[in-house]
């Protein structure tokens, strides 16, 4: 029966070829459009840390002063102070804790041919590297000790140690950041989660990789410039070191629910603690985010590319409307060959999938241009300077979506048509005619 | 040509016209946020910064040396600028428009007083004022006498040493609505900064939540050792000058990074690049939907003249002129997409709203309706004009026929 109805769909077709390719011309654009947009929000909203990112959190304390007036949107800033984070990190609460800025230095390599060059990273403290369990090619991360000596060490990653050492082994050997040399430790495996979570979520956090990583004591020791925003409320001190300029990412790793309400109560008894020092006037009101729920409400993803997710959404939903229409005309004219079936002894569910089977089969047909539209779609995406650009690609799971979204757009935009066609009573259109 | 025969025509199609009056509606309704959210896009893109942007060339320099003297650097580094043939004026500073190097303050109007406003920081060598081509509005420039170093290497105490600034009106209003700001006194830090001049206009080097425009100029000297030069020039000469630029400072200190240069075009440019690709998306949305509808409204109409063949062969056979055919699914047509527009008109202030909540965007004007009803009327008339004109080429003789 199914090869039957499939053969009378084709004649259908050919009755109505035009009918036919603007119905699915329209699913094509239509589920094409809004498969771009998916494709690149699904990229964008992945997890940078899969199987870690469950314990991953930030701690959120507010030391601003009442009198600021709160930011209109519900963004939160997470920056900390120099004071905070060395108590947090003492405190060592939680499983893992460390407390990171961005910074980016003049890099003078060895070799003479090599001009000095600017390569951007991060000053992290120790507990970094196993908290975020960064894959190493060779040597490590170092130690609390390290951090407090303020050593000179460094991890490079796999980009700069290339471009430093070539393939030699580089562990060790010293590389000049801005004035001062720094021991090699350790070397990242190409390192670079999407989007670098960890550091101030802004309009660069997808497609830049951090290429070195040192001791933020030792930065701090050094003067080394730091990246990034810095909030400070009250006057003079020492910025960088006092408690009144926020500009610190601190990150938590915390195995289990419990453990994270324990830190949660910890991070209330230290709000308290400080208020007794005269500090942190705001209401006891300390959050923990977990790494998803931060991306989430530090907008990774633009707020423009939403909107351009719902437009394409949008511009579906207008195109179902006009296949509707346009497949309800299309079987309301052959009432009269319906009625002869029905007249023959078809039932009503025999018409209701003939018809399915046509809406299907134009929805198929359109879910193979939707997939050309959007390979083209991400094509341009990837030609934009974004950061993201370049992950704008669409994989298995997205490419059965596409067909998935484009039958179940055509069966949906066939179902009322169907339904109105199959309700044609039997003799009375053989009537009229 | 009376609507009710056209409307008794339409009620027994109820469920197609229906279908139809949706798609007009949600085109309407999408169409009109969409011309809203493309000038407000166009808007931004135009906004001068107050600069004279067609004429600036940027380069970013960082001394290397570990006893760099940067005040010492900058002054020999602009002289040598200076000499370049087609270099009219060079300045170095930090903060630029669009260029995010932002180092913003909260401004009180008496010691440790609240904050009505906060402004972005630009300083720069004495030059930057004719530089950059400011448009000083008001007041006077800075007297040689007035510039103290910024301090970038003792927590930019620079703000706490120098004597007057110059303010946008932007910020001027705000913080003295309906007075004039020469002469008044602001504390950006500590210390009482006097104002001496006012520019319109200049924006601030990121976009802000409050105030794109709120900028203070002081007459502080860059001295940290990474500092942006901007040499003015001729638009043809933009590129030599680049070139010569990057040249002659490498050669008179090798010791230095130069990074981004590139013309105030560009870094313009690279700044608006995602509105610009917004607006090219906004474009091909709305083509898209009009064009789909266009489609919808067409296959329909089409259809309607076939199936009513018969019908209008015995309007002819009974008088009726070529024309009242014609007229008579011209007016269906305006029907049809006339009540999709007022469905179309609620729904787009529907939409409106969720805009404003989650996007921050404006109330929709009136004006922005009209524009979206006008492009669907004519759509709808142009869309229908083909099978109307069909329909009005159906002869009388039609109606004797019994198929």
């Amino acid at each position: 029966m199914f090869g039957y109805y499939l053969l009378l769909a084709a004649y259908s077709f050919k009755r109505n070829r035009i009918l036919t390719a603007l119905m699915i011309l329209a699913i094509g654009l239509g589920v094409g459009a809004s498969m771009t947009m998916i494709t690149v929000l699904h990229v964008m909203s992945g997890d940078p840390l899969p199987g870690r990112s469950a314990h991953l959190y930030v701690p959120v304390i507010d030391p601003h002063p009442v009198s600021n007036t709160k930011p209109k949107d519900a963004t939160i800033d997470a920056a900390m102070t120099w004071p905070d984070a060395i108590n947090l990190l003492h405190a060592a609460r939680a499983d893992r804790q460390a407390a990171m800025t961005a910074g980016s230095l003049p890099i003078r390599p060895a070799q003479g041919a090599l001009q000095p060059f600017f390569e951007s990273g991060h000053y992290v403290t120790a507990d970094f590297f196993p908290m975020f369990d960064t894959p190493f090619r060779a040597g490590n991360g170092w130690s609390a000790g390290d951090d407090q000596a303020h050593a000179r060490v460094v991890v490079l990653n796999a980009d700069l140690n290339r471009k430093l050492f070539g393939t030699a082994p580089s562990i060790g050997r010293t590389v000049q950041l801005k004035n001062t040399e720094f021991r090699v430790v350790g070397v990242l495996d190409d390192w670079q989660p999407q989007p670098t979570f960890y550091a101030q979520i802004d309009d660069h956090a997808f497609g830049h990789a951090d290429q070195f990583f040192l001791p933020l004591q030792t930065a701090l020791e050094l003067k080394l410039d730091f990246d990034g925003r810095m909030g400070c409320w009250g006057n003079g001190g020492d910025a960088r070191l006092g408690d009144q300029c926020a500009w610190l990412q601190f990150w938590v790793k915390l195995d289990g629910a419990a453990k994270a309400s324990e830190y949660h109560a910890f991070l209330a008894d230290y709000w308290r603690e400080q208020q007794r020092h005269g500090r942190f006037p705001r209401p006891v009101n300390p959050q923990l985010f977990n790494l998803m729920d931060w991306l989430g409400n530090q907008h990774v993803v633009p707020g423009d590319l939403r909107l351009q997710l719902w437009l394409a959404l949008g511009f579906l939903g207008v195109c179902m409307t006009n296949i509707v229409a346009l497949l309800l005309v299309k079987f309301l004219r052959r009432s009269g060959e319906i009625s002869v079936r029905r007249a023959l002894g078809a039932q009503r569910r025999d018409i209701f999938v003939q018809l399915g089977i046509e809406a299907g089969v134009i929805g198929l047909a359109g879910g193979t241009l939707g997939l050309m539209v959007a390979e083209a779609g991400l094509w341009s995406v990837r030609r934009q300077p974004d950061g993201y650009a370049h992950l704008a690609h669409m994989d298995v799971p997205m490419l059965l979506a596409t067909f998935l979204l484009a039958l179940l757009a055509s069966l949906l935009a066939g179902l009322l048509p169907a339904w109105r066609a199959c309700r044609i009573a039997p003799a009375l259109q053989l009537k009229t005619q | 040509m009376s609507f009710p025969p056209v409307i008794a025509s339409l009620a027994r199609h109820k469920l197609t016209a229906l279908l139809l009056i949706l798609q007009v509606s949600l085109t309407c309704a999408i169409v009109c946020n969409i011309a809203f959210m493309l000038n407000g896009r166009i808007q931004q893109l135009r906004q001068p910064s107050g600069v004279a942007e067609d004429e600036l060339v940027l380069l970013e320099s960082t001394d290397l040396d570990e006893k760099a003297q940067p005040l010492i650097r900058h002054d020999a580094d602009l002289a040598a600028l200076r000499t370049l043939a087609g270099v009219k004026s060079a300045a170095a500073v930090d903060g630029l428009p669009f260029n995010f190097r932002d180092w913003s303050n909260g401004l009180s109007l008496i010691p440790d007083g609240p904050t009505p406003a906060a402004a972005s920081v630009f300083d720069g060598t004495p030059d930057t004022l004719a530089t950059l081509g400011l448009h000083l509005v008001e007041g006077r420039g800075f007297l040689p006498s007035e510039y103290v170093p910024l301090g970038s290497a003792r927590n930019w105490n620079g703000i706490d040493q120098v004597p007057v600034t110059i303010i946008t009106r932007a910020l001027a209003d705000k913080l003295f609505p309906g007075q004039d700001a020469l002469g008044k006194v602001i504390y950006p830090d500590e210390k009482p900064v006097r104002i001496v001049g006012v520019v319109d206009p200049l924006l601030r080097p990121r976009p802000h939540d409050d105030g794109n425009d709120y900028v203070t100029v002081f007459p502080m000297l860059p001295d940290a050792n990474g500092v942006t030069y901007v040499l003015r020039t001729s638009p043809q000469d933009r590129e030599r000058v680049l070139a010569q630029a990057a040249a002659t400072l490498n050669h008179l200190h090798g010791n230095r990074i130069l990074r981004h240069m590139q013309s105030f075009t560009q870094l313009r440019d690279s700044f608006f690049h995602r509105d610009r690709s917004m607006i090219g998306l906004l474009i091909a949305a709305a083509t898209g939907l009009l064009f789909v509808t266009a489609l919808g409204i067409a296959g329909l109409a089409n259809f309607w003249v076939q199936q009513r063949r018969r019908s209008i062969g015995i309007r002819r056979a009974m008088g009726a002129t070529r024309r009242n055919i014609l007229r008579y699914f011209q007016v269906e047509n305006l029907l049809i997409v006339s009540t999709g527009i007022a469905f179309g008109a609620v729904l787009a202030y529907g939409l409106n709203m969720l805009l404003m909540q989650h996007y921050e965007q404006p109330r929709l004007p009136m004006f922005y309706l009209a524009i979206g009803a006008t492009a669907l009327w004519l759509l709808g008339q142009l869309a229908v004009l083909g099978p109307a004109l069909r329909a009005a080429s159906v002869p009388p003789v039609v109606a004797t026929r019994t198929t």
